[in-house]
């Protein structure tokens, strides 16, 4: 029988990927072990391995086609006895390549995430940041990823005293491909694989600051930091006051926060809150990549520390940006990313994402919401909040981490105390669940804030 | 030393036997100003005018005495709580380290650090850090900047017998070593932790050896003999500007006070500290060698004692009379 070679997740968030390269013919035996294909993810080329035995029958998706999605049928393979889980039985015979494009099965219920393929929701043109860079300049398409290594590798250049450190930053080019190139234009003294020792290396980054370098430390994920947070806290953030504004600790702390999909409890976490709470710290935590390129190169030039907090699954994802010798984004500026009079929704990370979302489906049932994209969380912009509530007089924050204590927590006080009178309902916060992350994907789901939360949310405190 | 074959035999700096008397007599005073200083501050805590936490230095004057004696200008100290001889050593004025002991806005700090947070940029003294071992990884990073700007200066990074069983002073030897960083790491081995005899929380007590699994060498040293300390440090110091990676000194030494100035002190006898006091005492040790080989008189440090106890009394008038912060303090250099 006929069994079909289905492409493969091979990391947790991966929704589609590159066939780069076939290492098999059609006509080919194969048994199980055997290296298929290269495929190549957001983050890195894997060798695919055969799990069954059997003669390759059909390559229906040529090399170096980008896209594929996961679980579309890639090869077929003429084999005995049962498919193994990864391929299916072929419906019917497949003579020609060129027919009808295979249906693509979804993962079945492994999304954590709504849909984390790259969106691109309208944004109307007068919500365009003029401050930060000129009408009509150049954008150009990359990702946050690509947004984010640029924004290091231009301040690199511009510094000697800059330089990365972290695990798997050099020579495995990143964890999440972050760091791609950076090794080979800068070299092993700036570009520096640490040891799996997060206390030590973030102690070592802090008092390299003391000593007036401008270390950038990548944490592999910000729940690794936890750690290194005393060093943070007690070295990193107090130090300029302990001694009377002598010592200055320029320091960026960076990495992706918050769930990423399917990895469980541990690696589940939003940070947002832990850090905003702290004095002699910014923090940062963007969404798209004219903010995470223009706020990092922010961030290395600041004299403080900052802690910047990326998200996995937004590493991906792909948004124009201005094509400028130096795009610089201002830290503790919100963003009013759209304009409305109904409704406010606050968002910062990949919530912003969410908050895009629901305004396109509340637009159609009448509502207009305002959409503020935090970016800055410490200083946090509570005049373009405060604005914007005593306009819609309505406001529903929107984020990943816990509720109690939370970034929506603030916001929600800050409202009540600053523009009471201007409310016309209670604020709503929209949050991850008050557990620990579960792995199972219902549960996963269940757990975290979706676009049809904010929807309801935005409806309630509009009374629809 | 557990490598004595990696440590060059040469760089031995002027102290030892057969010192200049000029250095020696510096080393009686240094050491002589960090015990007054600290006499006085344990007065001040009594009176009510030094608050919180202060840990006091007394008994371990010859280690930072001797080690400082062996640097060279642009070598960086970092250490934890127990720092008012380490500031007075680095050159830090009495009158401003006095002041931030009492909270006052002449302090290093503005007032705003106290006994456990001080620092001087100019003296390239890095603090003054209140959480038992972070220190570590701090000296080392400042050791990270040497190399990366090949600068040849030195990070002299020191921590207690208590810190040495903390984790981060492992995770920074591994990265010391394994990036060669100029790092001289000073175990000041005082016997106790907190109330914690060694023997009682250590597995291995000769912390000379701590940096064996990492390949580092170390030397053990007499903590209380301020020419053994000064010979050793000139040795480690060279083995690091040489580009040999961090060294380890495990200093012998003693804290004849408690922990803080709340310790009672119920975890060892009056006996056993009596017994080092008149046995083993740093400075009298010195005075006793320089009278003996007629490098000082009797008068003479008697001169030396009260030209201290003037500064020292000077310090503490300064100290109790600066004004307090002003209010608007309160919200300064949190952020640059």
């Amino acid at each position: 029988m006929s069994i079909e070679i289905l492409m493969p997740a091979l990391s947790p968030t991966m929704e589609e990927g590159k066939l780069a390269k076939w290492l098999v013919k059609e006509g080919d035996v194969v048994k199980s072990g055997d290296i298929l294909a290269e495929i190549e993810t957001d983050k890195a080329t894997m060798e695919f391995e055969a799990v069954d035995e059997g003669k390759i029958g059909k390559l229906l998706v040529a090399e170096g086609t980008e896209g594929v999605k996961v679980n579309e049928p890639i090869a077929t393979l003429l084999a005995d006895g049962e498919p193994s889980l990864g391929t299916r039985p072929s419906a019917a015979p497949r003579d020609d390549e060129t027919k009808a494009k295979p249906e693509t099965k979804p993962r079945p219920a492994a999304k954590a995430e709504p849909a984390p393929v790259a969106r691109h929701p309208e944004v109307p043109p007068q919500a365009a940041p003029k401050d930060e860079y000129p009408a009509g300049t150049e954008m150009v398409t990359m990702t946050v990823r690509e947004a984010l290594r640029d924004a290091m590798a231009e301040e690199m250049r511009r510094d000697d005293r800059v330089f990365l450190m972290g695990e798997e930053v050099a020579q495995y080019q990143g964890a999440y491909k972050v760091s791609q190139g950076l090794l080979e234009e800068f070299g092993a003294r700036r570009v520096i694989d640490t040891p799996i020792t997060e206390h030590g290396f973030t102690g070592l980054g802090v008092g390299a600051a003391f000593a007036d370098l401008r270390p950038v430390v990548e944490f592999m994920t910000w729940n690794f930091a936890m750690q290194a947070i005393d060093q943070i806290i007690n070295s990193a953030a107090k130090t300029r006051y302990m001694s009377g504004g002598q010592m200055h600790c320029p320091i960026v702390f960076r990495g992706p926060n918050g769930p990423a999909a399917r990895v469980g409890a541990q690696h589940s976490q939003d940070y947002s809150s832990w850090y905003a709470h702290i004095p002699g710290i910014k923090v940062v935590a963007p969404y798209f990549a004219a903010d995470a390129k223009g706020l990092l190169k922010a961030a290395i030039r600041d004299p403080n520390p900052v802690i910047f907090l990326e998200n996995e699954i937004c590493y991906g994802r792909s948004f124009p940006v201005p094509k400028l010798d130096d795009h610089i984004v201002p830290i503790g500026k919100a963003r009013v990313i759209k304009p409305g009079k109904d409704v406010t929704l606050v968002a910062h990370s990949i919530c912003v994402g969410l908050i895009l979302e629901a305004a396109e489906a509340l637009a159609s049932e009448g509502i207009d919401a305002e959409l503020i994209d935090l970016r800055t969380l410490r200083p946090l912009d509570t005049e373009s909040v405060l604005a914007s509530v005593r306009k819609t007089n309505r406001i529903v924050t929107v984020e990943q981490g816990w509720p109690i204590c939370s970034i929506g927590s603030e916001i929600a006080s800050v409202v009540a105390l600053e523009a009471f009178d201007w409310l016309d309902a209670p604020p709503i916060k929209v949050t991850g669940k008050d557990v620990p992350m579960p792995y199972a994907a219902n549960l996963e789901k269940l757990a975290l804030p979706h676009v049809e939360d904010v929807v309801n949310a935005a409806k309630a405190v509009c009374y629809r | 030393m557990n490598e004595p074959s990696k440590v060059p035999e040469t760089g031995v700096a002027n102290a030892g036997s057969g010192s200049n008397t000029p250095a020696l007599k510096q080393f009686y005073r240094d050491m002589l100003l960090i015990r007054r200083f600290e006499e006085k501050a344990g007065q001040l805590y009594g009176m009510g005018l030094i608050g919180g936490f202060c840990h006091l230095y007394i008994g371990q004057e010859a280690v930072v005495v001797g080690v400082q004696a062996a640097q060279k200008e642009g070598d960086q100290v970092i250490t934890a709580y127990r720092d008012h001889g380490h500031m007075l050593a680095c050159g830090m004025d009495p009158k401003n380290v006095m002041s931030e002991l009492t909270g006052r806005a002449s302090g290093y700090s503005k007032g705003k650090g106290g006994s456990m947070h001080m620092f001087s940029a100019e003296k390239k003294f890095y603090g003054g850090h209140g959480i038992v071992g972070a220190q570590v990884p701090l000296g080392t990073g400042l050791a990270f900047a040497n190399k990366y700007r090949n600068n040849g200066q030195v990070s002299v990074t020191y921590f207690g017998d208590g810190a040495a069983n903390q984790g981060q002073v492992y995770e920074s030897f591994n990265m010391a070593e394994l990036w060669k960083l100029p790092v001289v790491y000073v175990i000041e081995n005082n016997q106790y932790a907190m109330g914690t005899a060694v023997d009682r929380a250590s597995a291995e007590t000769h912390f000379f050896k701590r940096g064996a699994s990492f390949n580092i060498p170390g030397e053990q040293v007499d903590g209380m003999d301020v020419e053994a300390v000064h010979a050793a440090a000139a040795k480690a110091l060279d083995w690091c500007r040489a580009g040999n990676g961090p060294i380890i000194l495990e200093m012998k030494t003693y804290r004849y006070r408690g922990h803080s100035m709340s310790d009672p002190g119920k975890y060892r006898t009056r006996d056993e500290v009596q017994a080092v006091r008149e046995k083993r005492d740093p400075i009298d040790h010195l005075g006793q060698r320089l009278l003996k080989d007629k490098l000082v008189t009797e008068d003479d440090l008697k001169a030396i004692d009260k030209d201290i106890r003037s500064i020292v009394n000077t310090a503490a008038e300064f100290a109790t009379e600066s004004p307090e912060p002003d209010p608007s303090e309160l919200f300064t250099d949190v952020m640059a």
